[in-house]
């Protein structure tokens, strides 16, 4: 049976557990037993539980379920709360349910003894359904049941030997003892692979862990694992292991504020970038993130929208007083809330359950609104862990994401408490500015990796008709919003129409003087004029007046009959006449 | 302990025994053998001509492991007279054997 010896690497089943697989990189040995530990209530056979039946469901692996501590009604409990009916699966000849009943009580011991009964009825049960894995819950029970330990110890090494000699992948479960990994040491057997999972209880909030503490002939992560158990089993964070060889796309995304694209350097976001969005309170973040969420499921693309501080129904409701209607997303199936209180989990556990939701619904932008929220009992240096590792998750699957920080005052404006701005693509700061006794939102982008990006700050409005981002008055009174922009911009727009009815008036005066002139001209034009006629006028009298003298002249002269001188008058007058 | 029989009893033993004993075995191995030996001895020292020993032998009928709650080997099963006693081991040890079927008070 021992087969895979020659082979160098180790062959490995898949657990079918959210997480683990990759944490393990592949899975539990194949073949080979796994020791799961931790103290009570940690969901030691819960994990068991799920490898078996998801053996059995998903690979087509039938599973031995031997159990020392639960009943057969335990056990079926347990598997309900995976949605699995365990009647069904037995029926299915796909797990086979052996509850060993260990009472002190009821048993004498009375010189030796192994434990054959037990291989024989684990034997009969792996034939029975031909299994291929097998899970001892808690094995350990063993040793509260029966007294001689030396033979106890010989017959469970033998019984872990005996089960690698069949090949079954088997998970054992072991309580934790005090200093060691097991209470009865169990590790010593089991050596290729020892998951340790703890429950904490930090400032009243559970917190889940898991670790993989050896796992020999492999290489696996080696981080404490955030892990969940809900509905659906077990799911175990791997973000830890990411690291940072995420695809970085070219490709952008809209805002859905026209403006904002242009300040971001033409188009918008990054697809894939991480967005922080920082500012004092009421200076519009979910507001800017909302018009962003709608401008993702306008292109029809799913959004999920993880809000921390606002119900969903508030956010749709705040959002259509500004024209937004988000309704149809979220009936079309395109936006998704998901609504819980910071305070509800520990951080992990919010962590878990962000990263189950993403990568159950698979979005192309997740809003996270707040995270500030997050800092409220937590320490800072967890919440910065936690961010770093869901900013990489979300890189790696390529999403954009939007985180929301309210900063408390302004003194801590450009440092963001929990110090993420270095995660952070871009960075868009929305703060007031107070001036003239009123508030206004201005709005900029304080860093935008790869992208030429305004150093402008706007004036950043919210209207019933969405938001619209403004040029602010840049002039020698400085910077201006609001009220005190529109003042400046009257008092200017005054001035310049004064400044305009002064330029009318004086080409007004011009063309009166114009006017005046040629008047005048045309007077003296006109005086010229009625002289030259009455000047010709005496001319002509003047001329007829020497005519006539020259006439009468010649008529006395004829009438006296002189011949006074020949000047020819005379004849003139004869031919004449 | 022959094959395929699994009852054995001494000379006088019958059904109507008040001492019905089942001695759960897993083929014949020498630890096996010495149980069943240790315990028809004892039995025809304390219990003479009222008892009657069913030597299962799993390895023939494994189902009957599950079926009858068995983990150690050998077992001892006290079935009548009640209350029902079970005893792992090879019976090695006399007085104990006694007091665990109530043949002798613990001392």
């Amino acid at each position: 049976m021992p087969k895979n010896v020659t082979k160098k690497t180790l062959e490995k089943v898949r657990t079918g557990i959210d997480g683990l697989d990759e944490i393990t990189h592949g899975g539990f040995p194949k073949g080979r037993p796994t020791l799961i530990c931790g103290g009570p209530g940690c969901g030691k056979s819960l994990t068991g539980i799920e490898f078996l039946v998801r053996g059995a469901t998903e690979f087509g692996e039938p599973g031995v379920l031997m159990t020392f501590e639960e009943t057969r009604d335990d056990i079926k409990k347990n598997i309900a709360s995976l949605g699995f009916d365990l009647d069904q699966l037995i029926r299915d000849r796909k797990i086979v349910v052996d509850y060993v009943k260990v009472d002190r009580q009821e048993i004498d011991e009375n010189g030796e003894y192994d434990l054959e009964g037990l291989f024989i009825r684990l034997d009969y049960a792996i034939r029975e359904i031909g299994a291929r894995r097998v899970m001892l819950d808690t094995i350990e029970s063993l040793f509260s049941g029966l007294s001689n330990e030396g033979i106890l110890r010989a017959e469970l090494r033998r019984l872990f030997g005996w089960l690698k000699e069949k090949g079954m992948s088997t998970v054992i479960t072991a309580e934790q003892g005090e200093g060691m990994l097991t209470r009865q040491g169990l590790e010593e057997y089991v050596s290729d692979c020892v998951i340790l999972l703890d429950h904490r209880i930090e400032n009243q909030v559970s917190i889940r862990r898991l670790r993989v503490v050896k796992y020999r002939g492999t290489t696996h992560g080696t981080n404490e694992y955030p892990f969940l158990i809900d509905e659906e089993g077990i799911s175990v964070l791997p973000i830890t292991s990411i690291g940072l060889d995420h695809a970085a796309s070219r490709e952008k995304v809209s805002t859905g504020v026209p403006r904002l694209d242009l300040m971001l350097g033409g188009k918008g976001l990054y697809r894939g970038s991480s967005v922080l969005i920082t500012g004092t309170a009421g200076t519009g973040k979910s507001t800017l993130s909302a018009a962003i969420a709608n401008a993702c499921c306008e292109r029809g693309e799913r959004c999920l929208y993880f809000a921390f501080e606002e119900s969903r129904n508030q956010i749709i409701r705040n959002t259509e007083s500004i024209g937004m209607n988000l309704e149809r997303h979220v009936k079309k199936g395109l936006l998704h809330f998901f609504n819980a209180r910071p305070s509800l989990h520990g951080l992990e556990m919010h962590l878990a359950i962000m990263h189950k939701r993403v990568s159950q619904l698979k979005p192309t932008m997740v809003i996270i609104d707040p995270i500030s929220n997050f800092a409220t009992g937590s320490a800072e240096r967890d919440v910065h862990q936690m961010l770093i590792r869901l900013v990489d998750f979300l890189k790696m699957s390529s999403i954009t994401s939007i985180f929301t920080n309210l900063t408390s005052t302004e003194m801590v404006r450009e440092s963001t408490d929990m110090g993420i701005s270095s995660i952070m693509d871009t960075w868009i700061l929305l703060r007031d500015i107070e001036i003239w006794g009123e508030r206004n939102r201005g709005i900029y982008v304080l860093k935008s990796r790869g992208a030429p990006h305004s150093n402008q700050i706007r004036e950043f409005t919210i209207s019933e008709n969405g938001i619209d981002i403004r040029d602010v008055y840049l002039g020698p009174e400085g910077v201006l919003t609001g009220s005190a922009r529109m003042a400046v911009e009257a008092r200017e727009k005054a001035a310049s129409l004064l400044r305009d009815q002064e330029m009318e008036r004086r080409s007004a005066k011009l063309e009166r003087k114009r006017l005046a002139m040629e008047a005048q001209i045309a007077a003296i034009r006109a005086e010229f004029e009625a002289e030259s006629i009455e000047e010709g006028r005496e001319m002509e009298i003047e001329r007829d007046r020497e005519q006539t003298l020259k006439t009468d002249r010649l008529k006395m002269g004829l009438s006296r009959w002189a011949d006074v001188n020949a000047n020819g008058g005379m004849h003139a007058i004869k031919g004449k006449s | 302990m022959k094959k395929n029989t699994h009852r054995t009893s001494s000379a006088s033993a019958d059904a109507n025994a008040p001492y019905k004993l089942r001695l759960y075995v897993a083929g014949q191995t020498p630890r096996s053998m010495e149980a069943f030996s240790n315990l028809q001895k004892l039995c025809d020292e304390y219990l003479p001509g009222q008892y009657l020993i069913e030597v299962i032998d799993l390895m023939e009928n494994p189902k009957l492991a599950t079926e009858h709650q068995i983990l150690a080997l050998p077992t001892l099963v006290r079935r009548l007279p009640p209350p029902i006693k079970r005893v792992i081991g090879n019976l090695s040890n006399k007085d104990k054997f006694l007091v665990g079927m109530d043949l002798m008070q613990a001392s």
